[in-house]
């Protein structure tokens, strides 16, 4: 297998605070890694640095690398960068509601993915849209193609913002919280969907989720985020059956399990810290239940074994 | 679609054109002293201002009046002025053509240069670029354009003499009332476009668009304005009534004929008709500008068009 993004020790400013550091991961041609963690932890971020779209919200990167299919993007002109975005690289964004543009049909939104970078004329372009719908399950096609964002359903725009990564056949996708806007019904539609494309057109994805089943459902690795930095990474078997980090522990201790032997949900106590307030030491130290006086004064280098890393003193003892 | 929602509104300007035209009437009839005076000569008798009075109808009930009035409008007859003895269809005739041409340039002018300058400002990184604009659009929105008027006559027409003082003979007598009353709105729409766009370029489908790969200018021309347009279409419909209105001091003093003057002019005389008539005209301005505005409305945004269909 042949990796097609590597993203090591990457860093993000936005102003003069470092919202995002040291993270590092790869990712196989065909695999899906889930990219978890609390809202604030990075995640987001993340994808846009490998978007290349930080400017966007006044961010930069400041260090580290993000290498796609051999070439470091951190150093790529814009111009070459737009080719890669939608045209090798999809998003597929967090709010399906607010992610097309009201005032135009949903057809052309996506055509001018295709016409954009793969030189499709408008009708052949059309005619590309349409046949996707088709493949994402979208009934009539060919009549939704006309109609405005407003008129169709959560679960139905995210097919359409799903259709837009897709137009012009993209080598990765990243979806960043792709369900979370849904009802639960058809998060289980999208996230089997998602899979269903990974495996028959051989993409690899990002899947960014707050969501431990998730993860456990679609994803063959994971890098497990927190406070702006990777605190876990291993492959899904290996995190699941052996969490190494005390928060990764936790987020699967949330996991509810039906209601055999039903107990209250659990939570983790306390809350991120924000950016500006990222403690000394362990980020996790304050909340973490196993901390020590190292955890307040040292910050945990990531310790690898067999399938995995994580960023713990206690990574070795943890069990 | 847009058709039959264009005659609906157009429908409902019947009713409330016949409210306006009671407020207008009223108005104008409760003003102290009566187009009479300025008719009498100096020694005339008692009876011939009597005789006068029952001649134009003076002399009934203000119900009457009006209904008199309101009839003959609807059979197309705006009356005759008492002062002028002319009909007033034909002074509106006579004067209408200045006011549109003076407001169409004055419209386009700002709405143009409005939106051009508001998308340099939201665009521009360059922050000299986008002060100089942000203290034109304050100065625009505060400055009354009848002491710009003046201002521009004493610089322009007196010191340079560019362009003449006064009067409509030529089109150079244009520029200055198209540039006085055009200043306020550039800063108006300006304003608006700038704010909308800045608004706009934070939403997620923004982020989403760039992330097909669009380029800056095509997100720009295709996406943003496009959503920008939707309040300042809004602005901009009601600047159409706004800038008759805008007009009428405008007019007066650059001295040009127009609609704006020849209110003026009737009102100092309390010449009724020609009052009534000037203002049923403004107002049906203001009523058409809002219309146009709300179908313009419908026509760009299908969430409002699906909703008002």
């Amino acid at each position: 297998m042949s990796t097609i993004l590597k993203v090591e020790g990457l860093r993000v400013a936005i102003g003069a605070l470092t919202p995002l550091s040291s993270v590092s991961f790869s990712l196989e041609k065909g695999e899906t890694l889930g990219l978890v963690g609390e809202s604030g932890s990075g995640k987001s971020l993340t994808a846009m640095a490998i978007m290349g779209l930080l400017p966007l919200i006044g961010g930069r990167i400041t260090g580290g690398s993000v290498v796609f299919d051999g070439s470091d993007l951190t150093a790529l002109p814009e111009p070459a960068y737009r080719k890669l975005r939608g045209g090798r690289i999809g998003l597929i964004a967090q709010n399906p509601m607010t992610s097309l543009d009201p005032l135009k049909k949903v057809g052309p939104q996506i055509d001018v993915v295709a016409r954009l970078h793969l030189g499709l004329d408008r009708s052949a372009a059309r005619d590309r849209t349409v046949e996707l719908l088709g493949e994402l399950r979208i009934p009539e096609p060919a009549s939704i193609y006309h109609l405005y964002p407003h008129q169709l359903s959560g679960g139905m725009k995210q097919r359409i913002v799903i259709a837009m990564a897709l137009a012009a056949d993209p080598d990765l996708l990243i979806a960043d919280e792709p369900t979370t806007a849904l009802d639960v019904t058809v998060q289980a539609q999208i996230i089997r969907l998602l899979s269903d494309l990974i495996r028959d057109r051989g993409l690899s994805m990002v899947l960014i989720t707050h969501d431990m089943s998730v993860v456990a459902q679609a994803c063959d690795k994971v890098v497990v985020m927190y406070a702006g930095t990777a605190v876990e990474y291993g492959t899904v078997a290996a995190i699941f059956d052996d969490p190494r980090h005390p928060y990764t522990k936790a987020l699967i201790g949330c996991i509810p399990r039906g209601l055999a032997g039903a107990q209250r949900l659990k939570g983790i106590e306390g809350t991120v810290p924000s950016v500006a307030h990222y403690p000394q030491g362990c980020r996790f130290h304050p909340r973490c239940l196993r901390a020590e006086a190292i955890c307040a004064a040292v910050s945990p280098p990531f310790i690898a074994s067999h399938d995995g890393a994580a960023a713990c003193h206690f990574a070795g003892a943890v069990g | 679609m847009i058709i039959k929602y264009t005659l609906q509104r157009l429908l409902m300007l019947i009713p409330v054109s016949l409210s306006i035209s009671v407020v207008i009437f009223l108005v104008v009839h409760l003003l102290p002293g009566d187009p009479i005076d300025n008719l009498m000569r100096v020694g005339s008798s008692p009876e011939d201002r009597l005789a006068m009075t029952v001649k134009y109808g003076l002399d009934r009930t203000l119900v009457e009046q009006y209904l008199l009035w309101i009839r003959s409008i609807l059979s197309g007859d705006f009356g005759e002025a008492i002062v002028l003895r002319r009909p007033v269809s034909d002074l509106i005739r006579q004067n209408l053509p200045y006011s549109l041409t003076l407001g169409a340039l004055a419209f386009a002018f700002s709405s143009i240069v409005g939106m051009i300058a508001g998308t340099i400002s939201a665009v521009a990184k360059n922050p000299v670029v986008e002060q100089v604009v942000k203290a034109f659009i304050l100065l625009g929105s505060t400055v009354p354009s009848f002491w710009l008027a003046l201002l521009m006559i004493l610089l322009f027409s007196v010191t340079l003499g560019w362009f003449p003082v006064s009067g409509a003979k030529t089109w150079t007598a244009l520029v200055l009332p198209v540039l006085t009353i055009g200043f306020g709105g550039i800063a108006l729409v300006a304003r608006v476009t700038r704010v909308a766009l800045v608004e706009i370029a934070r939403q997620d489908f923004v982020t989403l668009l760039h992330a097909k790969g669009l380029s800056r200018s095509t997100i720009l021309f295709r996406h943003l304005l496009p959503h920008a347009f939707l309040p300042v279409v809004t602005i901009l419909a009601l600047r159409i009534g706004w800038i008759l209105g805008g007009a009428v001091t405008v007019e007066f003093v650059f001295g040009r004929p127009g609609l704006g003057s020849l209110l003026i002019r009737a009102l100092g005389q309390r010449d009724y008709p020609v009052v009534q008539g000037c203002l049923l005209m403004l107002a049906l301005a203001v009523m058409l500008g809002t219309l146009i505005g709300d179908v313009a409305q419908a026509a760009l945004d299908p969430r409002v068009r699906e909703a008002t269909t």
